[in-house]
């Protein structure tokens, strides 16, 4: 019964969702609120960008009219289920390191005939960057509940690792922060939001464990690459490119310190 | 004497095994990790990539490890040397100082260039106690003034304090080489007016922070 009434709920909250930004039909605030509970209630709002994200993995789309399920996210070609915590990870055709977002890019402009620079310049939120926050939910919520378990036995894996964590503790701009200014140490909170330690295992379900995300603040899915470009904002650093490759590296450290964490991705944020 | 060969042998094996750790190629990594940073990043608003060039200082504490002694003591006498002392006075208005406490913008790509910047201060410590929402990742300032027996801060009694208080604020790195702590005044992102109305928050007896 339940499961039966639950994808006609999924579809009325991705609409209402969807026209969130600009109502056209606006709802009072009382009604607003209700229904923002009743969403809660329901579960992680991001199930929305699964279910979307799965339509979207399986739809033929862009210039080539074709799906992504001939995508290798690291598993053979079309395997889901398990990629997720075993990225980023050395792919042989690009003869790069890759986290899911460039990885996804990658089968975007190979397999459908999107241009992937050009989504990566696009700002969040937007076009195909939507598109992006639906895949990432999908993809990672197939390895929902596994554990990390990033391979390191190629060397540029290695490499990467040892970038990441040069990255991690890299000093400049006009406040002196690192990544590790904030997430160095154990139970330290930036006023009530606390800080995992990322230079270790912070956990299950926690760091690098809980991304992909539902923001309950902002109505919106951010995947990693997102989570990372906000704290280079905050630590008031130029702007990181979307899937470059410092953003991958410091996904490698600190995907690799937490090795045996189980992912809770896509999970719920404040 | 055997016990001699075995020790400088175990030294030996030691500093083998320490070159490994640290990789023959770790200076070679730090090169591609130039190159990664300055391949990643572009200008954004006010954030131009030359905020990516590091100073001696944050080039010194950019490691798991912190420097050496002798090098953190002659940073932190380089970043004394460069204090600025005010020209009017080191105590402004705690209310203006409260405000700045609790703002944490300025400086970001997404803040108006020319904007004033916040003190950030909450972010990090608790001040007054009528504010709940105040991170730990400094210590806590309530009562700064008032544990260290500031009953009036422009009494030459209270001249030490004072002075400490302004190059903490000022400069951070003076005191404390790789302090996580913005450099307030070194960095120019608050003025000496801003940091007078911040050394009231902390030192003026009628305050929040000390008065209750």
């Amino acid at each position: 019964m339940k499961r039966g009434i639950r994808p006609l709920i999924v579809a009325a909250c991705a609409s209402l969702l969807a026209g969130a930004p600009a109502l056209q039909a606006q709802p009072s605030a009382a009604e607003g609120i209700a229904q923002y509970r009743a969403l809660l209630a329901e579960g992680n709002p991001a199930e929305l960008w699964e279910a979307k994200g799965e339509a979207l993995w399986k739809q033929p789309r862009g210039p080539k009219h074709a799906s992504l399920e001939a995508c290798d996210l690291g598993r053979g070609p079309g395997v889901v289920k398990g990629a997720f915590v075993q990225l980023p990870r050395w792919f042989a055709d690009t003869g790069r390191v890759q986290d899911l977002e460039s990885r996804l890019l990658t089968c975007m402009q190979t397999l459908q005939g999107f241009d992937a620079a050009q989504i990566a310049a696009t700002p969040f939120g937007r076009g195909e960057q939507q598109t992006m926050e639906s895949l990432v939910a999908y993809v990672s919520a197939a390895s929902r509940g596994e554990r990390f378990e990033l391979p390191q036995a190629r060397p540029e894996e290695r490499e990467a690792y040892e970038i990441g964590k040069r990255l991690f503790f890299y000093r400049a701009g006009p406040y002196d922060f690192s990544c590790a200014s904030c997430h160095g140490e154990e139970g330290r909170r930036i006023r009530l939001q606390d800080l995992p330690n990322l230079t270790k295992n912070p956990g299950d379900g926690i760091g690098f464990a809980a991304w992909p995300a539902y923001r309950v603040s902002s109505g919106e899915l951010w995947g990693m690459q997102r989570r990372l470009n906000d704290c280079y904002r905050q630590q008031r650093f130029p702007y990181p490119g979307y899937a470059s490759d410092a953003t991958i590296a410091l996904s490698v450290y600190m995907g690799v310190n937490s090795h045996g964490a189980a992912s809770v991705a896509p999970s719920l944020k404040r | 004497m055997t016990r001699t060969i075995h020790r400088t042998a175990g030294l030996v094996i030691a500093g083998v095994l320490a070159a490994c750790a640290s990789g023959p190629d770790s200076a070679a990594l730090d090169r591609r990790t130039e190159a990664v940073l300055q391949a990643s990043f572009h200008d954004r608003g006010q954030a131009k990539v030359d905020r990516l060039r590091q100073d001696a200082l944050q080039r010194a504490c950019s490691s798991p490890e912190p420097p050496a002694a002798d090098v953190a003591q002659r940073l932190q006498e380089a970043e004394a040397a460069s204090i600025r002392w005010p020209q009017d006075g080191f105590i402004g208005d705690w209310r203006e100082g409260e405000k700045l406490a609790q703002n944490g913008r300025g400086a970001t790509w997404s803040d108006p260039p020319g904007a004033t910047n916040g003190g950030n201060c909450y972010n990090c410590h608790q001040l007054a106690r009528s504010e709940v929402s105040f991170g730990t990742i400094g210590p806590s300032l309530y009562q700064y003034g008032k544990l260290r027996g500031v009953t009036d801060p422009a009494t030459p009694a209270s001249a030490e304090i004072v002075r400490y208080t302004w190059g903490k604020l000022w400069d951070s790195k003076a005191t404390n080489a790789c302090s996580t702590m913005p450099r307030f005044g070194h960095q120019g992102l608050l003025s000496e007016a801003q940091l007078r109305d911040l050394m009231a928050l902390l030192l003026d007896p009628r305050s929040p922070v000390n008065a209750n």
